[in-house]
């Protein structure tokens, strides 16, 4: 075997990635060897357990997906605004769409939701970290090596081409032979993994290491939306592994469960990947209100209105959710009775949608809104989320979408909801707590640069979308020299690159306030409008995070501390704190996993047998490993509080 | 499991090699043995219900008093059969479409005649 075998050759597009991959990868090795930070790299990061570094890395990882997701789109869109100009061909195209999608949704806009929660969540209950911090660290390094897996398709043996959604039979072995779709499977049953023991992690986090006092009906509704979130990922992710997995022994192994020979049933893979599907959508949704509901919170200085309300409707949305799949495939046939039965039951979940809206609205009412860059994306939310949700009610009534499917009306939709719910609230976390990661803000004039520009280019981007749809433009085509659709395209492709001059100033701010923004003083950065006990911490935060744990036994309880001069350090108080000790376990483990999925992906069974008995032997060495971590001295607590607080 | 000062913890290592025999079995009875179908598939039932059981009571807590006498892990689980009961009910509403053009028999029976009716899948 050649290594000209593997790589992808003939495509001057992806010579050009090849170039600068190379190029970035030779200046990293260049940076981390010329100023000696291996050793910072691999014992401050590699090996940490700590969740505030482990969900800097998730935010990072996924920004870096937005970028890759990002340029995905934009070829996309040039190839659809001149599709004279022959910049892309079919093939291309279609592997462009498919690592789009994947890569927005499972590598993009999961790990960004993962990594608040991994950040913030403990810091909300006031606990010190995970519940199971080592299986928080074997999580990330799951999604990373699931990510780097299903990145290096497009150089290294083909990226998949069926679809983000990769419907059988196309998927299967007979019509996408070689190595392509293997690796969505396999990128996608690693970084699985990771996510569902996350929420088995944040689930047990969440139930049994609040502050004492506080039940469940006083937790922030950021930690509420992610314990709703985490019971989603519990039960939707294991269907998504069987089905993966499925498809992988019948593609691998020659087995029939999705082929149309045999025995297979190939809409099977269809009615499975949408049982996980749409509950999926839900968990990068919800995450998503919490954070809304945070800022809104914040910025309007009120207490969120209908607190227990937004409660259950998240827990309605979330069993509901369960519920609507085949809304995805009406269009197959089942008949007219199921799909009513599911048309309604689509119909239903808009009521607790709406129920949110108008809460958000009421916290608004009458209040002083201070509109800071994270309230700006929050308030952009309600508006255009609802035309999201409008249309997915419309794309519910079975008998209409048997018109919108597979048009640009579905993508305009899920865009409306995607960008303007989940992409927004990313945004708005990111800099609602930026100054609890990093130590200081991120630079506001910049910030609202980058809102303006997004916010108008989504707008510009996507509504046309729906009018394309309703004149008959399907999705994923390439040739698109249609008179008629041509305009709106042109104009969606402007809207587009408008987005992208937006995140550039957005990573451009993310530089420029790490030279200029000035040091916070304070732990509750917004002008002393914090609510929940995040902001009580120092900033930067201790990473024990709490000297001493307050009680609590209200909503917002960082209020009434404040007005009774109390603090995370009550120095008579201070005992030893119990913290895990770092390792580098979780990363030998998961790169063995990664390297053993590497081979499925070839078929090439020895390198995959290696690796599996690898990564079994690391599991085995876990077993046996009785380091129970260590305490923090009652000195250096009182030390580090000391200095952080001017005291 | 506050007991688990540098011992092998035996009950793990047996419930480990049990379920991996369990499997094993399972694979051998589907894969090698001359065994009617029935006999399979009522053979790998059983030796799933032993495996729940083994991971429950060997690996979980099922009957440790700080899961409130295995109060919490049943609530759980009753989630779970009630999505289990979703996703079979579920998926045999949704799929046994197409399937009464010939007969009108009952589902097992349609089962077989999937292979011929394929085509009709793709058709719709
Ligand atoms: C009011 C609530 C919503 C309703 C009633 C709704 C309804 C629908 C329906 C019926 C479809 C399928 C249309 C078709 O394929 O023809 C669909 C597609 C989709 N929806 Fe929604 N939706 C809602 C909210 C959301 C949210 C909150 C998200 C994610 C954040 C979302 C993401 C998606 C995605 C990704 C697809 C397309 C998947 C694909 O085919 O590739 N939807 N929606
Ligand atoms: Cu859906």
């Amino acid at each position: 075997m050649h290594i000209t075998d593997i790589l992808v050759t003939g495509e001057p597009i992806i010579y050009g990635a090849m170039v600068s991959m190379a190029l970035v990868g030779i200046a990293l090795l260049f940076i981390l060897t010329y100023f000696k930070k291996w050793k910072w790299l691999w014992s401050e990061w590699l090996t940490t357990v700590d969740h505030k570094k482990i969900g800097v890395m998730y935010i990072l990882s996924a920004l870096l997906m937005l970028f890759r997701g990002g340029v995905d789109a934009m070829m996309m869109r040039v190839q659809l605004a001149f599709p004279d100009l022959g910049f892309l061909n079919s093939q291309h195209y279609n592997e462009i769409f498919t690592t789009h999608g994947t890569i927005m949704i499972i590598f993009m806009a999961m790990p960004f939701l993962i990594g608040l929660m991994n950040i913030i969540v403990p810091l909300q209950i006031g606990a010190r970290d995970f519940a199971f911090p080592y299986l928080n660290a074997l999580s990330f390094w799951s999604f990373f090596f699931g990510m780097a897996l299903f990145n290096i398709s497009f150089v290294i043996g083909g990226s998949p081409d069926a679809g983000w959604t990769s419907y059988t039979p196309l998927s299967g072995a007979a019509m996408s032979p070689g190595p392509g779709q293997n690796f969505y499977l396999m990128g996608l049953q690693l970084s699985g993994i990771g996510t569902l023991a996350t929420g088995i992690n944040l689930m047990v986090t969440i139930l049994k290491m609040r502050a004492p006092g506080m039940k469940l009906f006083h937790m922030p509704i950021f930690t509420w939306s992610t314990l709703v979130t985490c019971f989603i990922i519990v039960f939707a992710f294991p269907i998504l592994t069987v089905a993966l997995a499925l498809l992988t022994i019948d593609r691998v192994f020659g087995a029939q469960f999705f082929t149309l020979t045999g025995e297979g049933l190939p809409m099977m893979w269809a009615n499975l990947f949408w049982m996980w599907g749409h509950p999926e959508v839900y968990i990068v949704i919800l995450p998503a209100f919490g954070i809304f509901s945070e800022v809104i919170a914040t910025f309007a200085k009120k207490r969120l209105f209908g607190y227990n309300v937004m409660v259950w409707s998240m827990i309605v949305i979330a069993l509901l959710s369960f519920l609507v799949w085949v809304h995805h495939f009406f269009t197959m046939g089942a008949g007219a009775f199921v799909n009513s039965v599911f048309s309604v039951s689509t119909m239903l979940i808009a009521v607790p949608t709406g129920v949110k809206i108008f809460n958000w609205l009421a916290t608004l009412y009458k209040s002083k809104i201070e509109f800071t860059v994270p309230m700006l994306w929050s308030l952009a939310f309600i508006p255009s989320f609802i035309l999201g949700g409008v249309t997915g009610v419309m794309l519910g009534m079975a008998a209409a979408d048997y018109q919108f499917h597979n048009s640009y009306f579905l993508i305009a939709h899920f865009h409306y909801v995607l960008i303007a719910g989940t992409v927004f609230a990313c945004f708005a976390g990111l800099v609602f707590w930026y100054p609890k990661m990093f130590g200081h803000k991120m630079n506001e004039r910049l910030g609202k640069w980058a809102f303006w520009l997004f916010f108008f280019g989504f707008h510009v981007c996507f509504f046309p979308q729906y009018f394309l749809g309703l004149d008959g433009m399907p999705r994923r085509l390439f040739i698109t020299n249609v008179a008629e659709w041509l305009p709106l395209n042109v104009i969606s492709t402007v809207g587009a690159f408008g987005m992208g001059l937006g995140f550039i100033v957005f990573v451009y701010n993310v530089y420029y306030s790490f030279r200029y923004s000035e040091r916070e003083t304070t732990g509750d950065s917004w002008n002393g409008n914090g609510r929940t006990l995040e902001w009580a911490t120092t900033t930067p935060v201790p990473y024990y995070n709490f000297a001493t744990v307050p009680y609590v036994d209200e909503i917002d309880p960082y209020i009434r501390m404040k007005e009774e001069g109390k603090t995370t350090f009550e120095e008579d108080k201070v005992k030893p704190i119990h913290m895990p000790s770092y390792t580098g376990q979780p990363f030998i483990m998961m790169a063995l996993l990664g390297l053993a999925s590497f081979g499925l992906v070839f078929e090439w069974m020895y390198v995959a047998v290696f690796g599996l008995i690898g990564a079994v032997f690391m599991m085995i060495r876990r077993s046996f490993d009785y380091d129970d971590g260590y305490y923090v001295p009652v000195e250096e607590i009182k030390r580090t509080e000391k200095k952080a607080r001017g005291l | 499991m506050a007991d688990s000062k540098k011992r092998v913890p035996m009950n793990h290592v047996i419930g480990f090699i049990l379920s991996l025999v369990m499997t094993l079995v399972a694979a051998w009875a589907a894969i090698q043995s001359d065994l009617p179908v029935t006999w399979v598939i009522i053979g790998i039932m059983i030796l799933a219900l032993l495996q729940a059981g083994v991971q429950l009571f060997m690996f979980m807590h099922v009957t440790e008093a700080s899961s409130g006498n295995g109060h919490v892990p049943w609530n759980m689980m009753f989630h779970g059969f009630a999505l289990a009961g979703i996703l079979v009910a579920g998926s045999l509403f949704v799929m046994s479409f197409g399937h009464d053009h010939g007969d009108h028999g009952d589902m097992g029976e349609n089962q077989q005649h999937e292979e011929q009716q394929s085509e009709d899948h793709s058709g719709h």
